[in-house]
């Protein structure tokens, strides 16, 4: 049991800035590359749970496929100031192809979308 | 495929112990993988209603925000936010699910007093930052739950892949392999009795033709 630990929010500035009302710490980046190196920096200092706006992940996979394998910290995407990009959601996609071998779930989501 | 082993009782022995731990070793793997993948199903529907949940109200506590920026100047709204609100605490445990080693958080929200939910003068800021506030501090827990829930399936999938792997290694090779190896030897010792049943056969023509 890991008793206290803290959550972070990563992304551009405008994005984030509002979570500061929220008692997180928060990370304003100007670019992937800042927000990369915030990203390992917070795996490194035992942060539990980080968020990342979605414009700046795009550029990110690998870091965020690396830190996909450990129990910790658990890294989420939210949408940036400028709304959703889509992105979390062709993530979880990705992870139930990788499980299930094929896209069952977002089918039907798409389907009643429509 | 190549079997190299010696056609003895003793291996065909060693050789038929193994299939039948392979096969219990695959109707255990199959298990885990069904219960596995039982869980991440309920896992992921719960992590899509969550987003879309969590986004819309993200939206919304954003423009909100946007709103007070236009309202007040940039400049203002960050001096307002300089001192940050008090920590947020989240209790974090690790529940082992299925030999997966999963986090599980529980979002303790600073106590709120209106002074610390609203960390910045009333005087010089404007509503809309005040409802972009409560409207983010009522979504954290489920922003918190979602990166949990997300993590979890993530954690899931990999491990449903390698029991796959497992499953399908067992199921395709190391069985099929055993199995034809068994029926190697069965058939070769069968074959050596019956080439000795032959010799002895004609060994007694030989001593009875001799005899009489």
């Amino acid at each position: 049991m890991i008793p206290m630990s803290k959550i972070a929010v990563i992304g551009d500035r405008d994005s984030v800035l509002m979570y500061r009302t929220a008692g997180v710490t928060v990370f304003p980046c100007a670019n992937a590359e800042e927000a990369g190196e915030a990203l390992r920096s917070i795996a490194r200092e035992g942060y539990a749970c980080a968020f990342l706006t979605e414009n700046l992940a795009g550029e990110l996979q690998p870091v965020l496929q690396e830190l996909g394998h450990a129990p910790l910290p658990a890294v989420s995407l939210i949408p940036s100031g400028s709304g959703s990009l889509g992105l979390a959601r062709a993530r979880l996609k990705r992870i139930v192809e990788k499980a299930v071998g094929a896209d069952i779930l977002f089918q039907e989501g798409a389907g009643k979308h429509e | 495929m190549e079997i190299r082993v010696n056609a003895t009782r003793m291996q065909l022995l060693r050789t038929r112990k193994r299939l039948r731990t392979a096969v219990r070793g695959h109707k255990l793997l199959k298990d885990k993988r069904d219960e596995l993948m039982k869980k991440f199903l309920d896992l992921i529907r719960r992590a899509r209603s969550l987003r879309e949940e969590v986004e819309k109200e993200l939206s919304l506590a954003s423009r909100d925000f946007v709103l007070a920026q236009m309202a007040m100047s940039r400049e203002a709204v960050e001096e307002a936010l300089m001192s940050s609100a008090s920590q947020a605490d989240l209790k974090v445990r690790m529940v082992p699910a299925m030999n997966v080693r999963v986090p599980e958080f529980s979002w303790e929200s600073p106590s709120m007093t209106a002074r610390e939910a609203y960390p910045y003068g009333f005087t010089t800021t404007v509503s809309e930052l005040d409802r972009s506030a409560s409207i983010l501090a009522g979504i954290m827990p489920k922003l918190v739950e979602l990166a949990q829930v997300e993590k979890a399936c993530e954690l899931l999938a990999d491990e449903i892949e390698k029991t796959r792997r497992r499953v399908n290694a067992l199921e395709y090779v190391l069985i099929p392999r055993l199995s034809e190896t068994v029926r190697y030897i069965t058939m070769k010792l069968d074959e050596m009795e019956r080439g000795n049943a032959t010799r002895l056969m004609k060994l007694k023509d030989v001593v009875r033709a001799k005899g009489a």
